[in-house]
């Protein structure tokens, strides 16, 4: 009879005598990858958060074309969406540092000066941009008629946005917002060509060191496919939640109501 | 100013002009409410009768006359190119607030279920609390028939049921006159029956009204007085039940055999 053996023993002659791959040395550097896994997540909420609070004013400037505004912010959301995000990052990291006035400003040394911020802002900058564009399609395409009902019922304009069009317009944004947390979070690689240390950043640093590309990079790559999962099972969730009204109705009339309406 | 008109004209519209480009849509229509009367506006499309009554509630903008609401009248100015519009926006919500409007596509909120619809105009415009709206609430969905159907969202009902949660969410802001853009133009057949139903019970219990409508009977049983709008002009007016038996003017007389055929 074999002795009993650990979880680890088992593993070390898994990995030596059958496995391609070092599983020893995966589980060695676990610790880095959960490390790289918050770098990431931390990277990619922080940048949605904000590029999300950004948005909203910007969509509603767009959508009912601001002057001067609504222009400038065009110019803005066509550059960050027509340009790589690698191209951004790289101008906020290495660009804005060849700048002796930015060197010597009083943003140089907590902030321009650090590789997370820079990523951070380039990843705000850009998602807005993105979320900019969209949310201001939902904004124009809320129906007519229910802020013809808001107005007629006595709503302010501050009401009717609050109540009315942004509730209808976020809801029917969300399937694209879910597309957007998702480029985000692939986007966020990015960050690892600037010496951060994020998912992918551990991955290339472990086969950079061992040369051995499917320890590094299986693993980074199977840690961004659960917190994908995660991300479209919680949008899945939230999506059940506020969509209920656009979901077809459960009856079998529900192409006469339709119809009618 | 506030007009010296007695407290018992509820609604008070006159010489009202209004031009969408170089087409004048209106050509000068008054219109006088006492407390309790119901009056129908009848014409062909295009006479300008959905406009005019949107202008009373300032959803158009009137070009030049003169509208008031129980001896409040809406204050106009214009600019320098002569274009009108109303010089006090908190004015116009407050007078909205008390004209409740019913729409032909309803026009409810879609991402809000049927009490919600109804309660946020209280809550968010007369800032009743929120118990109390939902009180109110119940009783005119009571009112309507549409107590059962509160938690539906609008796309998961028929049009019918959809303009019966209309009507309530109109008087729940316990409003001074209604105003009803063809209520039952956008309904089946068979679903018209239960919406002048209840129209007409709001008008037997002394409402005052405004309706626009190609419900013949409906204009002749339940109104206090037709007017019959003709290319933006009044063409003729007066008590229901003399203009249908006999008609003065060729137009109405073509308009009824028209609409009888």
């Amino acid at each position: 009879m074999e002795p009993e053996r650990t979880f680890f023993e088992y593993l070390q002659s898994f990995s030596e005598a059958k496995s391609p791959i070092d599983f020893v040395l995966i589980y060695d550097n676990l610790g880095r990858f959960f490390d790289g896994a918050l770098v990431t997540l931390q990277l990619t909420f922080l940048a949605l958060l904000v590029g999300g609070l950004i948005a909203v004013p910007l969509a509603i400037a767009r959508a009912y074309r601001k002057l001067f505004f609504s222009p400038v912010i065009r110019v803005y959301t066509y550059v960050f969406c027509g340009t790589p995000l690698l191209v951004q990052v790289y101008l906020f990291y290495f660009g804005l540092g060849q700048f002796k006035a930015v060197q010597e400003s009083f943003l140089w040394d907590p902030i321009l000066s650090s590789p997370w911020w820079c990523v951070v802002i380039a990843f705000t900058l850009n998602t807005a941009a993105y979320t900019t564009e969209f949310m201001r399609g939902a904004i124009e395409t809320t129906p007519h008629g229910e802020v013809e009902a808001a107005k007629a019922s006595g709503m302010s304009a501050l009401t009717r946005m609050r109540l009315v069009i942004l509730p209808n317009a976020f809801r029917r944004s969300l399937p694209a917002y879910s597309n957007e947390v998702i480029f985000t979070l692939h986007g966020s690689v990015i960050a690892s060509t600037v010496t951060l240390q994020d998912l992918l950043g551990v991955g290339r640093w472990l086969n950079g060191r061992y040369y051995l590309a499917y320890e590094g990079f299986l693993t980074a790559m199977i840690f961004y496919m659960a917190i994908v999962l995660l991300i479209t099972v919680a949008l899945r969730l939230a999506e059940k939640r506020l969509l209920g009204h656009l979901r077809p109705r459960e009856t079998s009339s529900s192409a006469a109501a339709r119809v009618a309406a | 100013m506030p007009s010296p008109t007695p407290s018992t004209v509820s609604l008070l519209v006159s010489d009202l002009h209004k031009s969408f480009g170089s087409v004048e849509v209106l050509k000068g229509v008054s219109l006088k409410a006492c407390e309790g009367d119901v009056i129908s506006l009848l014409g062909s499309s295009g006479s300008g009768k959905s406009t005019f009554l949107r202008c009373i509630n300032l959803l158009e903008t009137p070009t030049s006359g003169l509208i008031s609401v129980h001896g409040e009248e809406i204050k106009m100015t214009k600019d320098r190119r002569g274009v009108s519009s109303p010089s006090d926006a908190r004015q116009v919500e407050r007078i909205r607030a008390r004209l409740a409007m019913v729409f032909q596509s309803f026009n409810l909120w879609s991402h809000m279920t049927v009490m919600e619809n109804v309660i946020a105009g209280p809550i968010h415009v007369l800032k009743q609390p929120r118990a109390e709206a939902i009180e109110n609430a119940k009783d005119v969905l009571e009112r309507v028939g549409m107590y059962e159907r509160r938690d539906y969202y609008p796309a998961h009902i028929s049009g019918g049921q959809q303009q019966r949660a209309a009507i309530a969410r109109a008087l729940a802001m316990k409003p001074e006159v209604m105003l009803f853009d063809e209520p039952t133009s956008a309904l089946d057949p068979e679903l018209v029956g239960e919406v002048l139903r209840v129209i007409r019970s709001l008008a037997e219990e002394g409402r005052t009204m405004v309706v626009v409508t190609h419900e013949m009977a409906f204009a002749r049983d339940v109104s206090s007085e037709v007017i019959f709008l003709h290319h933006g002009l009044i063409e003729e007016q007066g008590d229901p039940v003399q203009m249908f038996t006999d008609p003065k003017s060729t137009r109405f007389k073509e308009f009824l055999s028209n609409s009888r055929q």
